[in-house]
């Protein structure tokens, strides 16, 4: 068969994990069991259940897994739902992968680094903060700033508690929406939780949520003296073919698919106000 | 340069169409042009242009793009691409010539789309040079000289005879293929381009100014409040696009009998409202947002991304069909005129 | 015709209204833009009725009438009965409309003048029932007859149906209007005949949805093939008998509501002639039902939306269609 960027390889779903009542994470390796790729935090892959629809999701494994890639996925749509559906041992298909990715080999290397994320925002950072704990020295200190709804709404709960809160020079600050019974740590909406925890702005910050959050969270940290262009954020749009070319993922002349989905604010700045 | 008494087309016709699959511009039954496959008999449209653009033979609107065989949870590719055989487009204007430049800039870039690719490769284009232009026409605006078609072959045509001009090595081995040409200079030729050279000065769209578009102009032009009259009229339909020989949105699609799944694409249209709708959100919610897209697309960021190269042509097709006469040229007069 | 022109800004300049849905000038003679006008300046600046005002303004009102304010619209006959359609279907809000009746002695189609020859056209006057058109390569003389929109050379009525105020005089139905006479082709056609020759005409389609957004029985707030949440959502179909059904589905949506207005073959890029399954259905209809003209009037119910016991028995319907296949 005539290879084709359209035509996507045959990958297999070998494990599916309930994070939250509305977030899956599937774990996805080629049929010869192997990573089906490479790729650098912050890039995309298109999955599809053909005769369902094919979809762009952001990889939420750091690329220092050797084995599989994953994708944390909310239920919100129709290819969403046949997934949250399906039994592991399903096949999809896979391509990617695809976009710019976060520069953590270059404009990261040696920063402190800020975290934000809300609710399912975290997938795409999971892979940048899982990236830069693999290479732990080549950054500075690193702060973790999430929250969601509730305590069950909290993507990779399990992990963030028994992993990412018990290493040295990495602290996590986790808050939830509203008062729960079970809840004894932070309550409060995201953007107050990042003013009042006041950051130095000797840092470069990464963010990932709604929209409400991105841009509640962008005034304060402007208030707190952060410059636009130290603010990294993850975009999404429609996709179809997520090379360029099919013609509706653009904000301006810039193409999420391929000159995104990792943008800098001040980038954003450039762009008309369309997303 | 080479010619061929005008009733004898018909022999060339018969030599080409026996060589390759033939396409040329033809009345339909509604007696508007088509590129269509030739068949002894067909005769050359009176048409200056085609409705649908030559485009069409490259990126059609709907194409198989692969298959699925679905076992239970088993998966298996299956190869549906469509069958691409060598092919002649004849009777190509210099604006259609144009847009195949303005469509591989999209699928010939990296990654490369092959399915776009094979077609290119498969086609040899025949131009032929205009000598009526209606008042439609602004392809001067875009530096096409309509009386030089660029192609494999350029092809002029006056009461007496087709003249026939290979330009790249293609074209010259179909010409030396054609017997029935013989040698001839260049002087008929020369000739008919100087009258409708002039015949483009008089045009009415001859003076377009296209000073306040390009690449840089987003900031300038984006929330310009033009765009409210502009657009309230568009019925959000997709005429302009698909006759468009420069628009290659397009979407990909399934069809599912229950045990394979066929995925295709088909054109698609940022007129349309699902264009950008997902769950999650409209970024362009009313027909401001998706008409802006359009025109903003063609002069400024099509541009941005290649080198100031608009995505127009300038063939007037859109001035034809538009149901309500809305239009690229209205377009560039609002806001040209706006920005002086 | 200047008249309208005049009436657009008394009643601007009045404050009777606060818009007016007219059409707007545009780079050449003919292609005229419909277009909401909010000052005299500008109606006088821009303003156009004229023989190529073809476009029918009433779709537009569904829109326009929920703006707020009155906006004043000029309705030709045949809008009339699209209009009068759409207010019985709830779909505009009356009171926020200030509607004017305007007499219409057929509209142009440029591409009929050009089909008949006047290419590069520049301008164009009339000379009794002669067209004389000015274009870049001298003057062709076009019967008017001949550059008629199709629509207009069936005309149905010259009877404005429902306005607030008229410019002219008042019309009458034209009950000889030969307009099922190609209906009646197709039906002495025989069925295989008839296959082929709507497979011929549709196979042109190239589904940019003209006909269906400038229908004004087309008004459903989301339209059937763009639902994507029913999954009956359809850009292209996957073959092209599929593709077909496009035209098909959306005839007998329409069909007892719509008013034959002709937009639908109006817009087509393709020249296929739209109007002719509406037609059918209208004919059939006539037949079947009794005659019936939707937007005739405000009382009466489409046939097709109303049960009453005197409807023919769906055996009629097969036993006739099985004697014309």
């Amino acid at each position: 068969m005539r290879q084709d960027p359209l035509i996507p390889m045959i990958g297999q779903v070998t494990n599916i994990r309930v994070d939250t009542p509305d977030v899956k994470t599937f774990r996805v390796v080629g049929l010869d069991g192997k990573k089906p790729f490479v790729h650098i935090p912050g890039q995309c892959a298109m999955l599809s259940i053909p005769g369902v629809g094919e979809a762009l999701f952001s990889i939420t494994s750091s690329p220092t897994e050797p084995d599989f890639i994953e994708f944390s996925i909310k239920k919100c749509g129709c290819v969403t739902a046949w997934l949250h559906a399906m039994e592991p041992g399903q096949q999809v298909t896979i391509r990617g992968p695809y976009g710019n990715g976060f520069p953590v080999d270059t404009d990261f290397a040696g920063k402190d680094l800020l975290f934000i994320a809300g609710g399912i925002g975290l997938a795409p950072l999971h892979s940048v903060i899982n990236y830069c704990r693999h290479y732990r020295s080549r950054y500075g200190k690193i702060d973790i700033v999430y929250g969601s709804r509730s305590k069950q709404d909290l993507v990779d709960f399990e992990e963030i508690l028994n992993v990412w809160c018990k290493e040295d020079g990495i602290n996590v600050h986790l808050t939830i929406d509203r008062e729960q019974p079970d809840w004894d740590g932070h309550v409060g909406f995201v953007p107050n939780y990042v003013k009042e925890l006041g950051f130095d702005t000797n840092k470069t910050v990464v963010m990932c949520g709604p929209p409400v959050m991105i841009k509640f969270t962008l005034a304060g940290l402007m208030e707190l003296g952060f410059a636009r262009e130290q603010v990294y954020t993850t975009m999404e749009l429609k996709m179809k073919c997520a090379l360029g070319k099919c013609g509706r993922c653009n904000i301006g002349s810039k193409y999420v698919c391929k000159d995104g989905p990792v943008f800098r604010f001040d980038q954003l700045d450039a762009l008309p106000d369309e997303y | 340069m080479k010619k061929l008494p005008r009733n004898q087309l018909d022999s060339l016709f018969a030599a080409l169409s026996g060589l390759q699959k033939l396409y040329i511009p033809s009345d339909d039954a509604s007696g508007q042009a088509k590129f269509t496959v030739y068949e002894p008999g067909m005769t050359l449209t009176k048409n200056l242009n085609t409705v649908r653009s030559a485009k069409d033979l490259f990126f059609p609107q709907v194409e198989n793009l692969m298959g699925f065989k679905v076992t239970g949870k088993q998966l298996e590719l299956i190869e549906t691409r469509d069958v691409t055989e060598p092919f002649v487009l004849f009777g190509v204007r210099a604006c259609d010539c144009r847009s195949f430049e303005i469509l591989d800039k999209v699928f010939l870039a990296e990654p490369v789309d092959t399915y776009y690719q094979t077609r290119r490769e498969n086609g040899l284009i025949v131009s032929m040079a205009c000598t009526r232009p209606e008042e439609t026409c602004f392809c001067a605006a875009f530096d096409i000289d309509p009386a030089a078609p660029a192609g494999d072959v350029s092809c002029w045509m006056d009461e007496e005879n087709l003249y026939w001009q290979a330009n790249t090595e293609k074209g010259e081995t179909l010409t030396a293929g054609l017997s029935m040409l013989a040698d001839c200079d260049a002087e008929a030729v020369e000739s008919q381009q100087a009258a409708t050279r002039e015949i483009m000065q008089k045009l009415p769209l001859a003076s377009l100014d296209l000073s306040a578009f390009g690449a840089g102009k987003t900031k300038e032009l984006f929330s310009r409040p033009e765009w409210n009259q502009l657009s309230e009229a568009c019925l959000g339909c997709g005429t302009c696009t698909f006759v468009c020989p420069t628009c290659q949105c397009y979407d990909i699609q399934e069809f599912n009998n229950g045990k394979t799944v066929r995925r295709f694409r088909c054109w698609d249209s940022c007129m349309y409202s699902d264009f950008t709708r997902m769950s999650a959100g409209q970024p362009r919610p009313t027909q401001l947002e998706r008409f802006r897209q359009r025109f903003m697309h063609k002069l400024v960021y099509f541009p941005d991304n290649n080198k100031g190269c608009f995505s127009c042509v300038g063939c007037g097709r859109c001035l034809a069909k538009c149901p309500i006469h809305m239009n690229i040229v209205k377009v560039i007069k609002t806001l040209g005129e706006g920005t002086k | 015709m200047q008249r309208v022109k005049e009436k657009a800004i008394e009643l601007l300049t009045s404050g009777a209204v606060d818009r007016v849905l007219g059409w707007r000038a545009g780079e050449f003679f003919y292609d005229l833009t419909p277009a909401v006008f909010t000052s005299a300046e500008e109606v006088e600046k821009d303003f156009v009725y004229s023989v190529f005002s073809g476009a029918n303004l009433s779709k537009y009102l569904i829109a326009e009438s929920r703006k707020g304010g009155k906006v004043a619209v000029f309705l030709k006959p045949c809008d009339s009965y699209s209009f009068v359609q759409l207010l019985k279907e709830h779909r505009i809000w009356r009171e926020n409309v200030y509607a004017v009746g305007v007499q219409c002695g057929g509209m142009c189609d440029a591409e009929k003048l050009k089909e008949a020859g006047a290419s590069g056209l520049t301008s164009v006057r009339e000379d009794g029932e002669t067209l004389i058109a000015e274009t870049i390569y001298g003057e062709v003389c076009v019967e008017k007859d001949k550059a008629l929109l199709g629509k207009c050379q069936v005309c149905k009525s010259k009877k404005i149906v429902c306005f607030d105020e008229l410019i002219g005089e008042q019309g009458e139905e034209i009950p000889d209007n030969h307009r099922f006479d190609e209906v009646a082709k197709l039906e002495a056609m025989t069925a295989e005949e008839r296959f082929a020759f709507w497979r011929g005409e549709l196979s042109r389609c190239i589904r940019c949805n003209a006909c269906r957004n400038v229908c004004p029985a087309c008004s459903c707030e989301k339209c059937v093939f763009d639902n994507h949440d029913l999954g009956t959502d359809n850009k292209a179909a996957a073959d092209s008998f599929e593709e077909n059904m496009f035209h098909i589905i959306r005839a007998f949506h329409v069909a007892s509501r719509c008013t034959d207005c002709g937009e639908c073959s109006r817009v087509c890029p393709q020249h296929i002639p739209l109007h002719l399954l509406n037609r059918k259905f209208i004919k059939d209809i006539n037949e079947l039902y009794g005659e019936y003209q939707a937007g005739a009037d405000f009382e009466t119910k489409p046939p097709l939306m109303d049960f009453t016991k005197g409807d023919c028995e769906p055996s009629v319907v097969y036993e006739r269609g099985g004697a014309n296949a």
